[in-house]
């Protein structure tokens, strides 16, 4: 199997449609044991979720903008495991003033608070990591991105802190690569989480995809980008570090598309 | 099993999972307005009526659930 013997934390598992939840489950598929992250009321749903996993799986208390918690995680986590192989950072949050048509006018705080959430915060979860994954020789980290290279309707804040989130990917590859530790992102194509039915508009992109995906995309099903993350966590990836991978159909690669009315998308 | 059973299944749940009171529970009651039951918690609703009474609620049916009566005729035609 795949990654066999694996010691990975995941977090962002909301629901069992969350990206998360399916790489947790893809993982624990592939031979690996994962501890999930829950975040405020979420936790809940967290738990829950948790339980329609292939195998149990424990949850524990993470606000990523909490330093105790992350301490208390790396603590937890050297008890249990010693050493770490590898973490999902699938957290983002932007206040509903950063989003949906407010760009002009978001006061700094929310677009402060969309950066330090969405952005920032994984480079806290690498860097609380980073002496557990060390003590495994090394290890290998994903988040979750949206490609904000060109701009989109009523993304907003929250697309310039995934532009960030990129940057954040290839300075933490960087810092950590000397550790053997490697540092990515997946950019995936729009898909029908509570996450993103929470933004404004978001589904909406659901056509773009439609006209565009030269293999063609399927909203409903995260498998393939919680394929891609075990991949990466694998170590089929020894050499790939600081990279954006996209995992959308082939959108990104693709100027337009034509609608089923032949006019151009 | 009978609606009536399956509304009394559900009102529990509704105040030992969810911890609405559970004097406000009523057939026509609608969750987000009269329940003050936010989004994260209809999705813990969902979550919570798929575990209890073993059913798949696909995100189609989810949109068409706002008030108790709703939940309960869904319910029903899953368990069929």
């Amino acid at each position: 199997m795949l990654l066999e013997g694996k010691r990975l934390v995941i977090t962002g598992v909301l629901t069992d449609g969350s990206i998360a939840w399916h790489t947790a489950r893809v993982a624990q598929e592939q031979g690996a044991e994962v501890v999930l992250t829950g975040f405020g009321r979420g936790i809940r749903l967290t738990q829950r979720s948790a339980g329609r996993l292939p195998r149990p799986a424990e949850v524990i208390e993470l606000d990523i903008n909490d330093e105790s918690h992350m301490d208390a995680l790396v603590a937890h986590l050297r008890e249990q495991w010693g050493a770490v192989d590898g973490a999902l950072h699938a957290i983002a949050f932007a206040p509903d003033d950063a989003l949906g048509g407010n760009f002009l006018t978001a006061p700094a705080e929310s677009a402060s608070t969309a950066f330090l959430t969405s952005a920032f915060s994984y480079k806290t979860l690498a860097a609380g990591l980073q002496p557990l994954m060390s003590e495994a020789g090394g290890g290998s980290l994903v988040t979750l991105d949206f490609d904000n290279s060109q701009a989109w309707p009523s993304y907003d804040w929250m697309g310039v802190a995934k532009s960030a989130l990129q940057s954040v990917t290839r300075y933490l590859a960087r810092d950590l690569g000397p550790d053997n530790i490697r540092v990515n992102a997946i950019s995936a194509g729009p898909l029908g989480t509570v996450a993103a039915k929470s933004i404004p508009g978001f589904m909406q992109y659901n056509d773009v995809w439609a006209a565009r995906a030269p293999l063609g995309w399927d909203t409903a099903d995260p498998g393939p980008v919680a394929n891609m993350a075990c991949v990466l966590f694998s170590d089929l990836a020894t050499m790939v570090t600081g990279e954006v991978i996209h995992v959308d159909g082939g959108v990104h690669a693709i100027a337009a598309g034509f609608g089923e009315d032949g006019a151009v998308h | 099993m009978e609606r009536s059973e399956i509304e009394a299944k559900l009102t529990d749940l509704l105040v030992d999972e969810l911890g609405l009171e559970r004097d406000k529970i009523a057939s026509e009651a609608k969750f987000e307005e009269d329940l003050e039951v936010d989004s994260l918690g209809v999705v813990e609703l969902l979550m919570a009526i798929e575990d209890n009474f073993d059913v798949k609620i696909p995100d189609e049916d989810a949109e068409n659930i706002t008030t108790v009566s709703e939940a309960v005729d869904i319910i029903v035609s899953k368990l069929g």
